[in-house]
């Protein structure tokens, strides 16, 4: 069954357009907070009502202004977790599923599946984050939805527990034969629970992919950031014609690679970069290029590196540096490399030293548009 | 000493406090629901708390006396309020009115709008949400405006001798005792109707206090 929104509202000085369709597969909507993502899910569940454009599941038409439908919330078959689950809080556990259960069966039912016989008389209030969430899960699946909307239901979570619930999620998500729209600021998250990925900035959705093609090639400034890209730089073109990225002081060759022609910006992931021990990079001098870089053979640019901090995390070690003599001072000058610990103590002593040498594999590089 | 101010004041405050409950909790769903013109309903329907009771009652001393459509309306069924217990009952519905209102809109106002959005997603009917949701939810506070406008009921004073006048057991309410006894000379009757009315509004002000702490309690256990 395929869910199609193409809808526009102007709530609060604030312009929402979002066109999208989804098929019996997992959508994730990903955005920074306030961009109009959960304003999104709610036109479709039918609580907020666009002012512009259509929504139909299936055969189904939910919303079309032109023609003045708007079926109600509670007619269009569609489950909605909210980001604080939305329980009942004078009904315990049972009859929060009872309250709108159809099928008493089915309701005992769900309430095994979710491990929800213990904690069956309890009230919300004195529920963990955990089996709050399952008592939401099992409330929303009784009343059997044709489509399910996820608003940032981990959020509310502790860490600890967020695995095992997500695991849940996933197990839900697999068995559930219909489209799933899934609201997240997390890229992790979006990345891992669902098979395509749509962007949100400012009330639009600036565009969507499927998971592995949105990571690999963001396409826009904003996107890449939401992946979790740390390495962004301006570009310009030099009169050679070669690439130059500016805030890196890093020139980057011409024969560049997928969607550089109309490119205004470059990122690199931070883990991405290829360290080059001392003996060799003594070897790679000679070669031109601007100050502070190189190219090797290869055409893979490389770079002087000073260090300007390092920052041990739980598992990698977050390391900051500039490219020598680079001119600019902007806050996208300062790039980060990523390393596991046990990488770390190949290169530590190294790089602790105050100068390093890492090259750019340039099939690595992100070409990138600022919209 | 003649208790039947006490009676008098009870009777009416009680039967005031029952329709006003009704006529104020379906107002607050319903403004609360209203979409357009929702700021000048709500003016309309609080304007007898800034009102000076004694406007209040000259205006529905128009409304229903012998002068007005309405009045000789009801004259003709037999019907007459002015100078009665019953006359005392409209008076004070009208002035308990807004505090019964207000205070039920902003409980409901309180309630999670979460809360109703997912009970539409899954399915209720908008009475059932009232019913289920919204005052199972708003009920401390709702039952906190109902006490409070009960104790505006029992005060009232300006309108009700206005309507009802001051018939010694028939519309002498207690607080037109007070001032029934001051005008005597009486000093010491008056007293004892002070000290019984400082102890009823004592004690209903604890109830209230009591009752919003709950729901108070409540709220923060479940955040």
């Amino acid at each position: 069954m395929r869910l199609e929104v193409d809808i526009e509202k102007y709530y609060r000085g604030f312009h929402l357009r979002s066109a999208f369709s989804v098929d019996t597969e997992r959508f994730a909507l990903l955005g920074a907070s306030g961009c109009g993502k959960t304003l999104t899910l709610k036109c479709i569940a039918g609580i907020e009502k666009p002012d512009r454009g259509r929504i139909t599941l299936g055969d189904r038409v939910l919303f079309d202004a032109e023609q003045r439908i708007n079926v109600p919330a509670r007619d269009r078959g569609i489950g909605y977790l909210f980001q604080n689950y939305a329980l009942f809080p004078n009904m315990t556990v049972r009859q929060n599923i009872f309250a709108v259960a159809k099928e008493k069966e089915y309701a005992e039912e769900l309430l095994d599946r979710f491990f929800l016989r213990e904690v069956a008389d309890q009230y919300p209030a004195e529920l963990s984050g955990g089996q709050s969430q399952r008592t939401a899960l099992a409330r929303m699946l009784v009343t059997r939805p044709k489509v399910l909307l996820l608003d940032e239901p981990f959020s509310a979570l502790d860490n600890y527990i967020r695995t095992r619930v997500e695991h849940e999620i996933l197990d839900l998500l697999d068995t559930f034969d219909g489209p799933s729209v899934l609201v997240t600021h997390d890229r992790n998250e979006a990345y891992r629970l669902a098979d395509r990925i749509g962007v949100m900035e400012a009330g639009r959705l600036v565009e969507q992919q499927d998971r592995q093609a949105f990571f690999d090639h963001p396409g826009t400034v904003a996107a890449a950031r939401l992946t979790g890209c740390k390495n962004i730089s301006r570009l310009k073109r030099t009169s050679d014609g070669s690439l130059y990225a500016v805030d890196w002081g890093v020139t980057l060759g011409r024969d560049t690679g997928e969607g550089a022609e109309d490119a205004t910006h470059v990122g690199f992931r931070a883990h991405y970069f290829t360290y080059i021990p001392a003996e060799d990079a003594a070897g790679m001098e000679g070669m031109e290029a601007s100050e502070g870089t190189k190219t090797s053979e290869e055409g893979a640019p490389i770079l002087r590196c000073r260090l300007q901090r390092v920052i041990e995390d739980t598992f990698s070690v977050v390391i900051c540096f500039r490219t020598e003599g680079n001119p600019v001072d902007t806050p996208d000058a300062l790039l980060t490399w990523i390393v596991n610990k046990t990488g770390w103590d190949a290169v530590k002593d190294r790089v602790l030293a105050g100068t390093f040498t890492l090259q750019l594999p340039p099939e690595k590089l992100m070409f990138l548009k600022d919209n | 000493m003649d208790f039947s101010p006490l009676w008098i004041s009870l009777k009416i405050a009680l039967t005031a406090t029952v329709i006003t409950f009704f006529l104020g909790l379906v107002a607050a769903w319903g403004v609360t629901y209203l979409r357009r013109a929702k700021h000048i309903v709500d003016g309309v329907l609080s304007v007898p708390l800034v009102l000076p009771p004694t406007v209040v009652g000259f205006l529905l001393l128009i409304a229903f006396g012998r002068n007005s459509g309405f009045g000789q309306f009801l004259e003709s069924i037999g019907v007459n309020i002015i100078f009665t217990w019953q006359g005392a009952v409209i008076a004070a519905v009208v002035i308990s009115f807004p505090v019964m209102y207000r205070g039920a809109r902003g409980a409901i106002e309180q309630v999670d709008e979460n809360l109703i959005f997912a009970a539409r997603t899954l399915g209720m009917k908008e009475f059932t949400i009232l019913r289920r949701v919204i005052l199972p939810s708003a009920w401390p506070g709702i039952a906190a405006a109902a006490v409070l406008s009960f104790a505006r009921a029992l005060g009232e004073f300006g309108a009700t001798i206005m309507i009802a006048g001051n018939l010694p057991g028939k519309t002498q309410t207690m607080s037109v005792a007070v001032y029934t006894a001051m005008q005597g000379g009486n000093r010491e009757l008056a007293l004892k109707w002070v000290l019984v009315i400082v102890t009823f509004s004592l004690t209903i002000l604890i109830l209230m206090n009591y009752w919003t702490g709950k729901s108070f309690r409540k709220r923060r256990k479940a955040s």
